[in-house]
């Protein structure tokens, strides 16, 4: 023990950089769900896909990634409690030594189900609510939610479960920061995280109608200040401001390939879950080859992996080891190149378009109804 | 014992129960995990938390690391690390 002597080296343990390991295994079950939100982030064409891996395909998903290295799971849809075979998954997630998350609306997560999770040795519940009445709640999420969300809150706390609350932030429900923490300390709850929407897909088509104000950040940045002081350790709250209001762009998946890998629920493997958005990649299939390949050497994760791929500005700055150009996925979809540079950077010749956006948004606010997720709808 | 420490001697650690806390063979590290996060331990770190895993008494742990490696110097260090250990919620005194 060499090191004692040394505070600098005992009280700074190592944060993880996932040594080319993919840390972060999210397994999107299915994309089915019985909610209807319109910032969903699954694709536009959800209902097309129909030929989900079966109970044994995602076994073998399972024990691949655990010898490439995975350790924190994700279980996440669309529903995965619309799989009835979760709690076995989870049980042999539990088995090859995961820690199980289970990414939930809510929907179907009743005191039976939640019995045989914890049996199955689930570790925590990240359960979803976008409001603190069911008026809005059940509005936002175009189904009768609220009072599932709250039973299985309180269900969840009972069995002494860790258990995140992820409140989606928009403008209809970011006002309610104050009166969502309350509720998150009345019921126990260890961490609330204030999500700030991704614009994909059904969020994208959204945008305009879902972008909050800046000074409604500003007044929700104060409230979360506030509890924090005043709950210290208690609660954990993760607050990040939408990218559209930021000058740089976040250091999306902590970069592309490097610690997170996502399993879509036809064995598409992504190197994030709104790769698909990304026209003209061919996604590597668990169906067709072992993860070690697809992690390591599939054209598709060495496509932004490290530096190589970037253009200026990127390519050139300071900052390219610090947000690894931000999101390829918003490259793609604002700027029509996926290897250029995030749009939201201050540095980007199509910054303005992050701009035009905000700006649209606050003239033509609630001018249009929100576009509820739905089947087959026609985007052209 | 350090006066800007608040364990005491007496006090008995264990590691949160709401934390994972173990050995990661491709990591070749102790880990610590948690919801939606993680953190890989330095050797020394991990050494100290795989004895707090046992659950002990703080004054036992001390006596034991100092034994062990001939020096009463790193009491400090590593009551340190345990308060911050503490602060951030891994480890907390059993009751």
């Amino acid at each position: 023990m060499s090191a004692a002597g040394s505070e600098s080296s005992v009280n700074a343990p190592v944060k993880v950089d996932g040594e080319g390991l993919p840390l972060w295994l999210l397994l999107e079950l299915t994309y089915r769900c019985p909610l209807k939100c319109p910032w969903c982030n699954n694709p536009l064409d959800f209902d097309r896909y129909r030929n989900e891996l079966t109970t044994e395909e995602w076994v073998d998903v399972l024990r691949q990634g655990r010898e490439l290295g995975a350790l924190q799971l994700g279980f996440s849809g669309g529903e995965p409690m619309q799989r009835r075979d979760l709690e076995e998954l989870v049980g042999e997630a539990t088995r090859l030594g995961y820690y199980t998350n289970l990414i939930t609306s809510g929907m179907g997560l009743n005191e039976q189900r939640l019995a045989s999770l914890q049996r199955a040795g689930l570790k925590q519940v990240q359960l979803s609510l976008q409001a603190c009445d069911a008026e809005l709640d059940d509005r936002l999420v175009g189904a009768d939610a609220y009072a599932h969300k709250i039973a299985a809150a309180r269900a969840i706390k009972a069995r002494g479960f860790p258990m995140v609350l992820n409140v989606p932030v928009s403008r209809y429900n970011i006002e309610q920061a104050p009166a969502l923490l309350a509720l998150a300390e009345e019921l126990g709850i260890e961490y609330v995280e204030f999500a700030n929407l991704q614009y994909y897909n059904w969020a994208l088509l959204n945008r305009s109608d879902l972008l909050p104000t800046r000074e409604q950040l500003t007044a929700a940045e104060a409230v979360v200040a506030e509890t924090r002081a005043r709950l210290g350790r208690r609660m954990t709250i993760y607050f990040v401001i939408t990218d559209y209001y930021a000058d740089r762009p976040k250091a999306c998946m902590k970069g592309w390939g490097n610690i997170h890998l996502t399993i879509a629920p036809d064995g598409a493997a992504l190197p994030c879950q709104e790769a698909r958005v990304i026209e003209g990649l061919k996604f590597p299939n668990v169906r067709d080859h072992d993860l070690g390949w697809i992690w390591r050497e599939s054209p598709v994760f060495q496509k932004f992996r490290g530096e190589s791929w970037m253009q200026e500005p990127c390519r050139s700055c300071p900052e390219r080891g610090h947000d690894y150009g931000g999101c390829r996925c918003q490259a793609f979809l604002l700027n029509g190149d996926a290897a250029s540079t995030d749009p939201v950077c201050g540095k980007s010749p199509h910054h303005h378009l992050i701009e035009e956006a905000v700006a649209a948004a606050m003239v033509g606010r609630s001018q249009k109804r929100l576009i509820m997720r739905q089947r087959g709808l026609n985007v052209a | 014992m350090n006066n800007n420490v608040g364990l005491q001697r007496t006090d008995i650690v264990e590691i949160d129960p709401t934390f994972l806390f173990r050995w990661e063979e491709p990591q070749r590290a102790y880990v610590l995990l948690y919801p939606e996060g993680l953190v890989k331990l330095n050797s020394t770190a991990g050494e100290i938390l795989a004895v707090v895993a046992q659950t002990v008494a703080v004054g036992d742990l001390l006596d034991n690391f100092i034994a062990k490696y001939n020096n009463p110097d790193i009491e400090d260090d590593i009551l340190t690390f345990l308060e911050a250990s503490n602060e951030r919620g891994w480890v907390r005194i059993k009751r």
